[in-house]
């Protein structure tokens, strides 16, 4: 017996229109549906718990280790929520005076602020503490190394292009709140390093024009360093940051499942389908276990490793400085530019020191970083005209350009970032610091110009070797006499799931030889905007050199032609249907605007 | 009174004045001057052990220092005044005699090749040449009594700078550096607090009394002896760039292989 048809409730929340049958009652009329475990019947009940976890749990994600990249971030960060809540329990944020008096003898009677006395405290006198407060730190390092490794496999394969823009901006975003997060942890304790950090970020803040010591007053509510700092950093960390970096990691997660995964290309995988396994089994056991891998190593690197040892720096005192010190590593290319900046750059006009030097490495280069981020790929958008969605990734090699791009970013920012810590480069190698500089300087314009011409041609030679695979076969090594006494060594065809990854990619010309007559058929002039010149001839840039990938005509003149002229009669790639004679055919998915 | 107001203008009196001025800044200096170190001359040697010294110096010092330690700009330095404690640092470690020209003499603790006593002959030697620091005195050796904290405190405001705060040592301009303080005799790090090598500043007993350098030699030994080393490896306790190293190789290392297994399709 059903119960009596309500227009409310649960029931409303069903797809299928079917009514409540209460659980005690699906003994009896249970025999056609699957039996539920009682908890899930019961907030099904309420409310309407299975449309949500059908969705979710029926979700498939491909199979690739570089897609638990993103993963170890998160994990990481919940590691860091986890640990960070404990520590709370026992961290004083306050720069009150105390003299230390606990179990450390090399601080005893020593003056700190209570930041740094109960740092000490938790890594000496609390149980469990050290080990708590390096695994956070080593969660927090891994995080930021996660979130590194997780854009760049996002850029090199283009998972960024449209759909996906908006998830990209929220990741950039991301990322620069992970590393100010880290900022604002490690600048807690209030230990000699992290005091120099927070002296260099009263700098940055003090070489703004006209409103720095506005700003710097503002912000640590006195001359440099006062008593407001460590309260405030501890707000930004414990609260303001972590509630701005969860929610927009929750948006970041319901943006990949409404978008679904992105996946390489494969056999049978297009542009249409996921190949992957569910959630609900599969990637529950996958994913779910790969949390408790990262915690593991993390725990185990935090009990085996010492980090941010604060009591060898001992307590802050803005006289002291230790050599050595430097950031933690996201926060290295900022300091390393302004260990490359010249100093002449400090500079009066009518009065008003400008500081330059400082400037630059920091108020500039830090928004600036992010912007470019942000805005590449509504900028490759603009360049290639490209406005399909994307749901197959593409292999580096298949766009050179933007490989060449962000292999060159890559490498300036290496330069800065290295330059960080060029005075731990001279002791160790013996090299003399002027030397590192002065290398260092013109290392940052010339070698992302040798990195983007080195990684284009490789990806161009890369692309190149491919077509001579699918039109060549693979060498046998077997040598063939002919009746007529010619040799020829054998060339094994590829079998078409090889071929499929070597040739799915979709062909594209640049705008020059896309676009049509700068006049229409009445000779009249097309209206076009002012900046059209220069995506012509970005355009240009982004596509020249390219290799198109074969097309059928090319692979059947290959093969009907015997196996040496096969290319040297291959006419210049021409745009055409690319080779697709496999199972999973997907040439009339293919959407193509231009 | 009359008759030295009648002279003030006499041509004579700005020559009294100027001596009168000279000499007691001259007094002045000698009653304010810092003191040479306790037991700056050399009293416990003997002539015998002074002509053995030089005997020494001629053969191994002399023909970068000069015949008599007047110094052969620039291949080596004048030797008068530099004081026992010197020599006995510089030959004590290794650094001289100097095995190869260089921004700067590295210690070299494992081509030591002269017995302390042929050391203690040299210093005498220098020593005879002209007052200077002494080598100090056991008692600031021994580190009984040492607050160790003290000396920490005074470590991170005189020598974290150049040698970092856990003493293993820092870049400096062109190639020289500040040394690791690590492995290094107590009464050498005396010595060099006193007589300021190479780039080192001087810390004399103005500076730095005799007890405070005991202290900061005691925090020292005590780093050395491990005890700030808790929570594990130190990476070489160079800072952030260990962890760094860490964390990109071995770190995410593991992670990355651990994925490529989990990744890896199902069979």
């Amino acid at each position: 017996m059903t119960t009596s048809r309500v227009p409310q409730g649960a029931d409303d929340l069903r797809s299928d229109g079917a009514t409540t049958t209460t659980a005690d009652q699906s003994a009896a009329t249970g025999a056609d549906r699957p039996a539920l475990p009682p908890p899930i019947v019961w907030s099904d009940e309420r409310v309407g718990t299975a449309k949500g976890m059908r969705f979710l749990l029926k979700k498939v994600f491909p199979d690739h280790w570089s897609f638990l990249l993103g993963e170890v971030a998160m994990y990481s960060m919940v590691i860091c929520l986890i640990t960070g809540t404990f520590l709370t329990f026992w961290f004083i944020p306050s720069m009150g005076h105390v003299t230390y008096d606990g179990s450390y003898v090399p601080l005893k009677g020593v003056g700190m602020s209570e930041a740094y006395a109960s740092t000490l405290d938790i890594s000496f006198d609390i149980k469990g503490g050290l080990l708590i407060r390096q695994l956070h730190h080593w969660a927090a390092l891994l995080f930021i190394v996660g979130i590194a490794l997780h854009v760049a496999r996002v850029f090199f394969t283009g998972a960024f292009r449209k759909p996906r823009e908006i998830n990209w901006v929220i990741g950039s975003v991301l990322s620069l709140l992970a590393i100010i997060e880290g900022f604002a942890g490690y600048s807690l304790p209030d230990d000699l390093l992290s005091g120099t950090g927070i002296r260099a970020m009263a700098g940055f803040m003090q070489s703004a024009p006209v409103i720095g010591s506005y700003m710097t007053f503002f912000v640590f509510g006195g001359p440099f360093p006062g008593e407001m700092i460590i309260p405030r950093l501890y707000i930004a960390h414990v609260l303001l940051i972590p509630a701005l970096l969860v929610g927009l990691f929750t948006a970041h997660i319901v943006l990949v499942a409404v978008h679904k995964h992105t996946q390489y290309p494969g056999p049978g995988r297009t542009n249409n389908n996921v190949v992957g396994f569910p959630l609900m089994p599969v990637y529950m056991a996958k994913a779910g276990g790969f949390f408790f891998i990262v915690f593991g190593i993390t725990a185990l690197i935090s009990a085996l490793v010492t980090i941010n040892p604060v009591w060898v720096y001992g307590p802050y005192d803005p006289t002291q400085v230790t050599a050595g010190s430097q950031p933690d590593f996201y926060m290295w290319f900022s300091d390393g530019a302004l260990r490359l900046l010249p100093g002449w750059l400090e500079f009066t006009l009518f009065g008003f020191t400008f500081g330059m030097n400082i400037f630059l490495g920091s108020l500039l280069l830090l928004p600036l970083v992010w912007i470019l981020l942000s805005l590449y790929p509504f900028l490759e958008a603009w360049v290639t005209g490209d406005k399909r969605e994307h749901h197959i990734l593409d292999r580096p090699r298949n766009a050179p350009v933007r490989t060449a791009i962000g292999a060159a970013a890559i490498s300036m920012y290496l330069v800065l970032a290295l330059a960080t810590v060029n005075d731990i480069l001279a002791i160790k190698l013996g090299l003399s610091i002027n030397d590192i500089t002065v290398t260092f300087r013109a290392a940052f314009f010339l070698l992302p110009v040798i990195v983007f011409y080195i990684v284009k041609r490789l990806c161009i030679s890369l692309q190149r070797a491919d077509r001579d695979r699918v039109l060549h076969g693979t060498e046998t090594g077997r040598i063939v006499r002919t009746p007529e006494g010619e040799f020829y060594e054998v060339h094994e065809p590829l079998d078409p799931y090889t071929r499929w990854t070597l040739v799915q990619h979709d062909p594209m010309l640049p705008l020059s030889q896309r676009e049509q007559d700068e006049v229409d058929e009445h000779g009249v002039r097309r209206p076009r905007p002012v900046t059209h010149g220069l995506r012509r001839a970005l355009s240009d840039f982004y596509f020249r050199d390219q290799v198109q990938p074969v097309t059928p005509a090319e692979l059947a003149a290959a093969q009907s032609h015997g196996e040496h002229d096969a290319l040297e009669s291959a006419p210049t790639p021409q745009l055409g249907e690319p080779v697709s004679a496999v199972p999973g055919e997907r040439a009339a998915l293919r959407n193509r605007e231009d | 009174m009359k008759t030295l107001a009648a002279r003030r203008r006499s041509p004579i009196a700005l020559l009294v004045l100027l001596l009168l001025g000279l000499t007691m800044t001259g007094t002045a200096y000698a009653v304010f001057q810092p003191k040479a170190a306790p037991g700056t001359s050399a009293t416990t040697v003997s002539a015998e052990d002074i002509e053995e010294g030089r005997q020494l110096f001629l053969a191994n010092c002399a023909s970068c220092h000069g015949t008599n330690a007047e110094g052969n700009a620039p291949a080596g330095p004048s030797l008068v005044g530099v004081g026992a404690a010197a020599v006995d640092f510089q030959v004590g470690t290794g650094r001289m005699p100097l095995a190869a020209p260089g921004v700067q003499a590295p210690a070299n603790r494992d081509q030591v090749n002269f017995t302390s006593e042929e050391i203690t002959q040299m210093a005498a030697y220098v020593d005879s040449l002209g007052p200077g620091p002494a080598v100090p005195d056991a008692q600031w050796l021994d580190l009984e009594g040492a607050d160790i904290a003290n000396g920490g405190k005074l470590f991170r405001t005189n020598c974290a700078m150049c040698h970092n705060s856990a003493g293993t040592g820092g870049a400096l301009t062109r190639g020289k550096y500040a040394p690791t303080l690590m492995g290094v005799e107590p009464v050498h790090i005396y010595e060099a607090m006193l007589t300021g090598p190479q780039s080192m500043p001087v810390f004399n007993d103005d500076n730095l009394t005799p007890q405070e350098k005991e202290d900061v030699i005691a925090f020292i030994v005590d780093m050395d002896q491990g005890g700030t080393a808790y929570g594990g490896h130190q990476m070489g306790s160079i800072g952030p760039a260990g962890d760094t190293l860490f964390i990109w190789t071995i770190g995410i290392g593991l992670l990355i292989a651990a994925a490529v297994w989990l990744g890896r399709k199902a069979a």
